[in-house]
């Protein structure tokens, strides 16, 4: 993953005066946390590893970052945690699937990310499921929560993550007969120039790299 | 209503309460005080056309407070908002849908030439998908606004021709529409 980002929406050597394209900012990934993780989260990783035997084997890593609990998980795996979530730890809802896309980390590219929230216990904790970009499988959680249905459909749509199982995986935002996915970031932006007397404004997709 | 041809006599022998009129004039009057808006609210335009509906702007004063949800008993589109790619043949389709005479009113920069989304989802002007008759700018347009463009509407609606003459003013308008510079020739300042 690259450390440091340079400008702001990759403007640079533009002419830009803003500052802006001058700009550089270390972008620091959270990396693996030890225990303690402090608050709940001790807890619930207790309770993972008493109720699922093989949690060493499943989780990469445990991040706790900014006070949130992220747990990276092997997407073989993906489906016995949830389960484990869900009933023994009680985190009943999935309140998301969230699509990441992580160019430049070769092989663990799209990311998938579930936020669970456990209104018994009122705990919040993520999954993150990371796989390479010629083989964007994961398996489908709609078994466990209902809710992720369109959730999983909208990160196909977006991202194009193959979720396997699911009941019917079809575009659920873009036209179906769309080319690629939007949300990746090497998905150009699109639109049109504009010319108005004698001014010509070209694209947005040709003004500014969005990163 | 009074007719604006040169008087024949006629007019002066009428009895009282009978006025003379053409027909044109008179279905525009009707037309223009029987608008029926359908409603296409498609983002934040939708709360100020909402807004125009209700009490405080009170649409009522046109008779146009009814926003009907089937375009079969509507004969006005007001397209509030920006409009996908994907939303593109719904609108078109309910457009089709309305009975003729229909008239849109594009509101708002979004609806009018895609706004501030010039990008691979928006239909860069809802002109692309269906004619258009109001482009009523803004971003959004206040309420004031939009009841602006429906009374100017109205005018345009009570001065609509009908048959050969309604032929003669869409070849006229198209002569003009053709003769005059494009805008990408045009130089200047851009005012």
């Amino acid at each position: 993953m690259s450390d440091e980002q340079h400008g702001m929406f990759g403007a640079a050597g533009t002419g830009d005066t803003s500052g802006y394209g001058g700009l550089v900012r270390a972008t620091a990934s959270a990396g693996s946390s030890q225990r303690p993780f402090g608050g709940y989260f001790d807890q619930v990783a207790d309770d993972l590893e008493r109720a699922y035997p093989d949690f060493a084997d499943a989780i990469e890593r445990v991040v706790v970052d900014r006070g949130e609990l992220t747990l990276h998980i092997k997407r073989e795996r993906l489906v016995e945690v949830a389960l484990i979530l869900r009933d023994k730890l009680k985190f009943e809802m999935s309140m998301g699937v969230s699509g990441v896309h992580y160019p430049e980390d070769s092989n663990r590219e799209l990311h998938a990310v579930y936020h669970l929230l456990s209104v018994t216990n009122n705990q919040r904790i993520r999954l993150e499921v990371s796989v390479p970009d010629v083989d964007p499988h994961i398996p489908s959680l709609v078994e466990v929560w209902a809710g992720s249905n369109w959730n999983e459909r909208e990160t196909f749509d977006m991202f194009g993550i193959i979720f396997d199982g699911h009941p019917g995986l079809t575009r659920i935002l873009m036209p179906d007969d769309w080319q690629g996915h939007p949300q990746r970031k090497d998905y150009a932006l699109g639109g049109i120039g504009v010319e108005y007397k004698g001014a010509v404004t070209p694209p947005p997709s040709d003004r500014r790299s969005y990163k | 209503m009074a007719s604006r041809r040169p008087r024949v006599g006629l007019e002066e022998k009428l009895p009282s309460g009978i006025v003379l009129t053409s027909v044109e004039k008179l279905a525009g009057y009707m037309r223009k005080n029987s608008l029926w808006p359908a409603t296409f609210g498609l983002a934040c335009c939708a709360i100020e056309m909402m807004a125009a509906g209700a009490g405080r702007y009170d649409l009522a004063r046109f008779g146009m407070e009814v926003f009907r949800a089937s375009p079969r008993q509507a004969d006005l589109m007001i397209v509030a908002g920006r409009v996908s790619n994907k939303m593109a043949p719904v609108l078109r389709q309910i457009y089709d849908q309305m009975a003729a005479p229909k008239w849109v009113i594009a509101m708002g920069a979004c609806a009018s030439s895609g706004g501030m989304f010039n990008n691979y989802a928006i239909v860069q002007g809802v002109d692309h998908v269906v004619p258009v008759d109001i482009y009523l700018p803004g971003c959004p347009p206040r309420p004031e606004m939009l009841m602006d463009a429906i009374l100017k509407l109205h005018d345009q609606i009570y001065d609509e021709k009908l048959g050969p003459n309604r032929e003669k003013v869409i070849k006229e308008v198209e002569a003009a529409a053709m003769a005059a510079v494009p805008t990408h020739q045009l130089k200047g300042l851009l005012a």
